[in-house]
């Protein structure tokens, strides 16, 4: 849907689908409670529809309208959500990193410093195998496993880094061998399958809740789609894809559901129905919805707005209830 | 009390007032700091509260960002703002623009402190000046002290600040005394963001300066008053947001500026000053503004070379004379 809306023009820009690699984000997400946070990448619209954030939200997020997630003023890859714990939504890859172990160590902090006894809040941090051979994504493996941070560093391996392949880029390419070259410990699982995922997530989680420090777990995964909207796709061989697209987390779901007599084809169809028009009425909100208007511009810079300093009449810019309907002079 | 002693002064004060202030960096704790600075906190408040980190700039950054966003108070201290640029992507893309991003749901109310500018003899890569470099970014705030005052009133300011707050100090300044006023020294005394000081008045030409070259320019205000011009100093305190009001109304009684800063002159702090005058009070110009600004090569090691690398007092006497007699410019008579 999302592809349809921006080859409508509706949305624009980077967009980042996420399609093959859902059973990373619920079997991880789901295990958490509201005040645990997550921090991804671009390719965040999952992770944040896992959190809790509204279809609705998410929607007029990318349609660039004011009454999504962040007002229109983030867009598809940065998604904030203060009230879900979705600390974004970040551009550069293994910028997320640092943030999710400085929300790690603010659990810490607010259990230890501010004695705040009940906070056992963890974070997740989700990012890509390309991330892996970045600087950032080691010193914060050293400072989680260092200080003991209550953080499980997911790292959703699909192989490809835009065109470029993952073993063309990292001399040991098995990338949960690097946990315990930190002091934590490395797992491996595999990501197109829900249920392994989410017994992995639930040692690694439990690990972190209870005090014993960071875990790296590398999930084997992969992209139906090109890294983006914008990307042809022409590099990865069409024999990986079908590899893949045959091992599909949700209809390898659906299998395992009716074999095990959990749930019955009708009752799956009415799941499906009932997505379909979850996201018929998040595109429906999405399109009513009214773009931000002009005085949005000025908006939430700062949040002491004096940092716009003091105008021409001696007062803070702010303090004129004009200040944000000005042109570009102001 | 030295700039030393007013930092540390602020730091402390602001510690024990709010348990969420936290100061990070390398050599803060068991060193004492590497220029002294946070002396005697790690006694006081333990290491959890004062954190040596590994030198790794970008990854303790971000760090710093991800607490911010949950509500404590990061002071993150760069040992100089050279080794910032390790950080850099931390400081503008997830601290500066988050606020904006997330459509205020997340601030981020963290400073980030440290030496800024030249040293003395410490070569290129240790004395570069980043006010200009900060200060073209939206969602940050920029200060710059020269007094104890300044260090201690803008510290305070900055730490209670919701808002990223970039703090250049100068390494140089550090061990200069000041005198301090009884106010001043109230643990509730903070400067207002954004207001620039006029540290002398006058009515001949206005002469713009922030960190050391405060010093330089209240000399060469001193040289000139002998010579028979009477020179207005302003201490922009704030990079960002500039206070365009005082300078304005300072060049609008002069007529005449010249602008002083240690770093680069390209894209520099003096460039944008002499675009807001010419904004706001083209009418009221005398004479074109002298831009007085590092030499445009990187930092050289050699004692008298990095002297002609940066504004020494006789460089600002000689372009304020040139602004108020119209003398021929040094360049043109090379």
């Amino acid at each position: 849907m999302c592809a349809q809306m921006y080859y409508r023009g509706k949305m624009f820009g980077f967009v980042h689908l996420y399609n093959g690699q859902e059973a990373v984000s619920t079997g991880f997400i789901k295990l958490l409670k509201k005040e645990d946070s997550v921090v991804s990448t671009y390719r965040d619209h999952v992770h944040a529809l896992s959190k809790g954030v509204p279809a609705r939200a998410v929607m007029s997020e990318l349609f660039g309208k004011t009454t999504g997630c962040c007002r229109g003023q983030g867009g598809s890859m940065h998604m904030f959500s203060k009230e879900h714990n979705l600390l974004g939504g970040f551009a550069f890859i293994g910028e997320g990193i640092p943030v999710a172990t400085g929300a790690a160590f603010t659990s810490k902090y607010r259990r230890e410093v501010l004695k705040e006894a009940d906070c056992d809040h963890v974070t997740l941090a989700f990012f890509g195998d390309g991330t892996c051979n970045n600087g950032q994504f080691f010193e914060c493996l050293n400072m989680a496993a260092l200080w003991k941070l209550p953080i499980v560093f997911v790292v959703e391996n699909n192989l490809w880094a835009i065109g470029m392949s993952h073993l063309r880029a990292t001399s040991d390419p098995q990338i949960y061998k690097k946990g315990p070259a930190f002091g934590m410990p490395g797992i491996h699982v595999n990501g197109m399958d829900v249920l392994k995922v989410r017994a992995v997530a639930q040692t690694a989680i439990a690990r972190a809740r209870s005090g014993e420090g960071p875990t790296l777990v590398e999930c084997e995964t992969y992209r139906f789609r090109g890294h983006s909207l914008a990307d042809p796709d022409e590099l990865r061989d069409p024999a990986e894809k079908a590899h893949y697209a045959a091992r599909d987390p949700i209809t390898a779901l659906k299998k395992y559901l009716i074999e095990n007599n959990l749930a019955t084809e009708v009752e799956l169809k009415a799941i499906d129905k009932k997505i379909e028009e979850v996201v018929e009425d998040a595109v429906e909100f999405a399109d009513e919805s009214p773009h931000p208007t002009r005085s949005q511009l000025l908006e939430n810079v700062f949040a002491d707005p004096k940092g716009f300093g003091i105008g021409p009449d001696g007062r803070y810019r702010c303090e004129d209830p004009k200040f944000t309907e000005g042109t570009a002079q102001v | 009390m030295t700039v030393r002693e007013a930092l540390n002064s602020a730091l402390d004060e602001e510690m024990s007032a709010d348990p969420k202030v936290f100061l990070m960096g390398e050599e803060v704790g068991e060193y004492q700091g590497a220029y002294k600075i946070s002396k005697g906190l790690l006694d006081k408040y333990g290491p959890e509260r004062v954190l040596d980190t590994p030198i790794t700039e970008a990854g303790f950054t971000g760090i710093g960002v991800g607490a911010a966003y949950y509500g404590l108070r990061p002071i993150v201290e760069f040992m100089t703002f050279n080794f910032a640029m390790q950080a850099i992507d931390h400081i503008i893309n997830s601290a500066a623009k988050s606020n904006y991003m997330s459509a205020g749901q997340m601030n981020v109310p963290i400073v980030f402190r440290g030496p800024n500018g030249a040293a003395a003899g410490v070569g290129a890569q240790h004395s570069h000046c980043y006010a200009a470099w900060y200060g073209s970014c939206p969602g940050l705030k920029v200060l710059t002290p020269y007094s104890s005052e300044d260090a201690r009133g803008l510290l305070k300011a900055a730490i209670r600040d919701p808002d990223p707050v970039i703090f250049l100090e100068n390494e140089l300044l550090y061990g200069e005394s000041f005198p301090v006023s009884a106010e001043a020294l109230d643990s509730s005394f903070c400067l207002p963001i954004g207001k620039a000081k006029i540290e002398r008045e006058g009515r001949d030409v206005t002469i713009t300066a922030f960190s050391k070259m405060v010093g330089h320019s209240l000399k060469a205000a001193e040289i000139l008053e002998k010579e028979g011009i009477s020179a207005e100093v302003i201490n922009l305190r704030s990079i960002r947001p500039l206070d365009r009001a005082t300078i304005n109304a300072s060049v609008q009684k002069t007529n005449r500026l010249v602008t002083v800063e240690e770093g680069f002159p390209q894209h520099g702090v003096g460039a944008e000053i002499c675009a807001t005058i010419v904004e706001d009070s083209f009418g009221y110009l005398d004479a074109p503004v002298e831009r007085i600004a590092g030499a445009d090569v990187p930092m050289p090691y050699a004692a008298n070379l990095e002297r002609m690398a940066v504004p020494q007092v006789e460089d600002i006497v000689r372009a304020a004379k040139r602004v108020c007699h119209r003398s021929v410019p040094l360049a043109a008579a090379a």
